[in-house]
């Protein structure tokens, strides 16, 4: 089996399905001869051509509203926005649009559309280069959201997201592109949406999270483990819908959990996620729920102390999760 | 009378390529649209249903633009107002009433959107919503579409002078004139963007605006049923061609107030209203019709019994229908609703 970088990943997924599907095609800035600024969608127009893959104007809510219309008549539109910073002037197309479309129609129009949108920090990308917009878009009935963690699951979710009948956010981890690797298989396979999955097994705490931090988890639990605490780790892949009994289950597993994001605290999917293990099993904890996440301020600032600062790292999931462990 | 005396005195309609029955039926549809709209602000007004947004005064417009289209195949994503646009399409009173009456079988939403946010995959109306211009880069992407798939069809997307101001008017008009679309764009420019008069939206004109986009910009006498068909009719051949986008900015004024919600002489004049009464496409139309030697009062009054009866019908129809079940209001939120989740429930 082939190990492949995270973004490689993300770049088979697209170019099977459009394989798969001519209705499939891809639109953004910049996608088209450039290949992307992260080269995510590179090669893609020498093999299926400027038609689809679509250099747009740079305009987020028409590159949105654009794929809503074709995704409406029968296309399989992946639209990217080109840092989950900028996908802002399509929140209306989005949330108001995209999300209500089968819904406000009783079921008689669906809209079967693919957002891709890097996420996160720790670039030196300064406030509008490393957002975790998470918390904007979930808790909106009607869309999906997957931010996978693993080369595996990059490619298996994003075909899932592709082939899924309603609308799919994909927050893709910028950081994760060169940082992440690991065995894709090269056939046709997915990654089913609302599945958690269990990256590793432990008696001692459960570390709940999604996406980047979960690289400075394992590294975590890896050392951890030397020093005679184990940690069982839950990767939830998908936001909305949240795994609800994968949940549940890697909670009783220890009956101590930590919830880990980037996104701030406030609001954010750990909120969630600690609300439904309250809801469900209060009486079975050990310790309170804890959640390490970003500070609750607008944005990570460009000066190198000060992301530092706000990024997650592995020292400090450790710590945090040391903590739960002695509870 | 000599052929080149024919030629002469050929009426407007004839010479645009449409029958006397179609130009008939023009009309028909205008004063159907019309007699909805004054029957569901008397509904309203009788604590019958909740509330109406009205297109009083835009029906000449709306009917010559649908006549226009590909009525077998072009996508249409009409905004609230365009009541007379759907019935040329094909939507019935009665499917209007069960809109109206928020009714379980009401082909836009199943009673579930405000009246006037129409949608039917049958018709190929495209579902909408309440933000205004939303619908525009919807319609490009649907011209899109027809570009990748070489279909023969295109999409035509109407929206008030208010929504002209909108994002999504400019970077859906700049998307379409970059790629070429078969698309049309039609602004029905009533005067008012609820209470804000267009001279405080707008310092240029509306359809002055496409030239920016690279593509042709026509302005043209919205309560002449004719002229709109023309003007659409040159656009739709722009459009098959593969010359691009047109923006037909159509010039009217709301009759009504915004909706049964808003009291319009709080910024307006009862002389202003007045006056634009007397401009009225309907009237002006039949007269139009009589000149031509195909209408007169006789047929007028059959007709108009004819649209009560059918009114009547379909009130008392939409008023009838069951509601949908309290609990249906969790279908539909995906394709598969176990996906939904339990939250509040």
């Amino acid at each position: 089996m082939p190990k492949m970088d995270y973004i490689d990943a993300i770049r088979l997924a697209m170019k099977e399905e459009m394989e798969l599907d001519e209705n499939v095609f891809v639109l953004g800035e910049d996608v088209g001869y450039k290949g992307g600024v992260f080269t995510t969608t590179k090669g893609l127009l020498t093999q299926f051509g400027e038609e689809r893959v679509l250099d747009t104007p740079l305009a987020e809510s028409a590159i949105v509203g654009v794929a809503i219309g074709a995704a409406m008549y029968g296309m399989k539109p992946i639209a990217e926005m080109q840092y989950s910073d900028f996908m802002f002037p399509a929140t209306n197309q989005i949330i108001s649009e995209a999300a209500k479309i089968r819904y406000r129609s009783n079921n008689d129009w669906d809209c079967p559309l693919v957002i891709r949108a890097p996420i996160g920090g720790g670039i030196f990308g300064g406030l509008y280069h490393s957002q975790c917009p998470e918390s904007v878009f979930f808790g909106t009935p009607g869309l999906k959201i997957v931010a996978p963690y693993t080369a595996y699951d990059a490619k298996g979710l994003l075909k899932a997201a592709v082939r899924d009948p309603d609308p799919v956010i994909f927050f893709e981890n910028k950081k994760c592109y060169k940082l992440v690797s690991g065995d894709v298989p090269e056939d046709d396979y997915i990654v089913p949406i609302g599945e958690a999955n269990v990256l590793r097994e432990g008696d001692d705490i459960t570390v709940i999270s999604y996406s980047l931090p979960l690289h400075f988890i394992m590294e975590a639990a890896e050392e951890l483990e030397s020093e005679g605490i184990t940690a069982h780790v839950l990767d939830l892949r998908s936001l909305q819908p949240l795994d609800k009994d994968g949940i549940l289950a890697a909670a009783r597993r220890t009956g101590k959990v930590l919830i880990i994001h980037e996104d701030n605290k406030f609001g954010g999917i750990g909120a969630e996620v600690s609300a439904i293990i309250a809801e469900e099993m209060l009486y079975e904890l050990d310790a309170p729920i804890m959640r390490l996440c970003g500070p609750d301020v607008p944005a990570m600032p460009i000066n190198p102390p000060g992301e530092k600062f706000f990024m997650l790292n592995k020292d400090k999931v450790k710590e945090a999760m040391k903590k739960l462990a002695l509870y | 009378m000599t052929q080149s005396e024919s030629a002469v005195t050929q009426s407007r309609h004839a010479a645009l390529g449409l029958t006397d029955e179609q130009a008939i039926e023009m009309y028909k549809l205008m004063n159907t649209a019309r007699k909805y709209d004054e029957r569901c602000l008397i509904l309203q007004r009788a604590g019958k249903i909740k509330f109406h947004v009205s297109g009083i005064g835009q029906e000449a417009a709306q009917v010559g633009a649908a006549f226009a289209l590909d009525r077998d195949q072009d996508y249409y994503l009409p905004y609230y107002r365009d009541y007379a646009f759907v019935l040329s399409v094909g939507m019935t009173l009665r499917e209007l009433m069960l809109c109206l009456f928020s009714k379980i079988d009401d082909p836009n939403s199943g009673g579930r959107q405000m009246p006037g946010h129409f949608g039917s995959k049958r018709l190929r109306i495209v579902t909408g919503s309440s933000p205004v211009t939303t619908q525009v880069p919807h319609a490009v992407g649907f011209a899109l579409a027809a570009k990748m798939k070489k279909k023969n069809f295109v999409s035509f997307v109407t929206f008030g002078d208010g929504s002209s101001n909108q994002g999504d008017f400019h970077e859906g008009a700049n998307f379409a004139g970059v790629h070429k679309l078969p698309v049309i764009f039609m602004c029905e420019n009533n005067q008012y963007a609820i209470s804000v008069p267009l001279h405080k939206q707008v310092s240029g004109k509306i359809a002055d605006r496409a030239l920016g986009y690279g593509f042709p910009g026509v302005a043209v006498d919205g309560n002449d049923p004719l002229e709109v068909y023309r003007v659409m009719k040159e656009a739709r051949q722009r459009a098959a061609n593969g010359e691009g986008p047109t923006l037909v900015e159509a010039v009217m004024y709301r009759l009504s107030p915004h909706s049964t919600s808003d009291e319009d002489l709080a910024y307006r004049t009862k002389e202003e209203v007045d006056a634009h009464r007397d401009k009225d496409g309907i009237p002006k139309y039949k007269q139009y019709l009589i000149d031509c030697g195909i209408w007169d009062e006789e047929r007028e009054a059959v007709m108009q019994h004819e649209i009560k009866a059918a009114l009547d019908d379909a009130t008392s129809f939409g008023d009838k229908a069951p509601f949908p079940a309290p609990e249906d209001i969790l279908k539909h939120v995906y394709a598969d609703d176990a996906a939904q989740g339990e939250g509040g429930r």
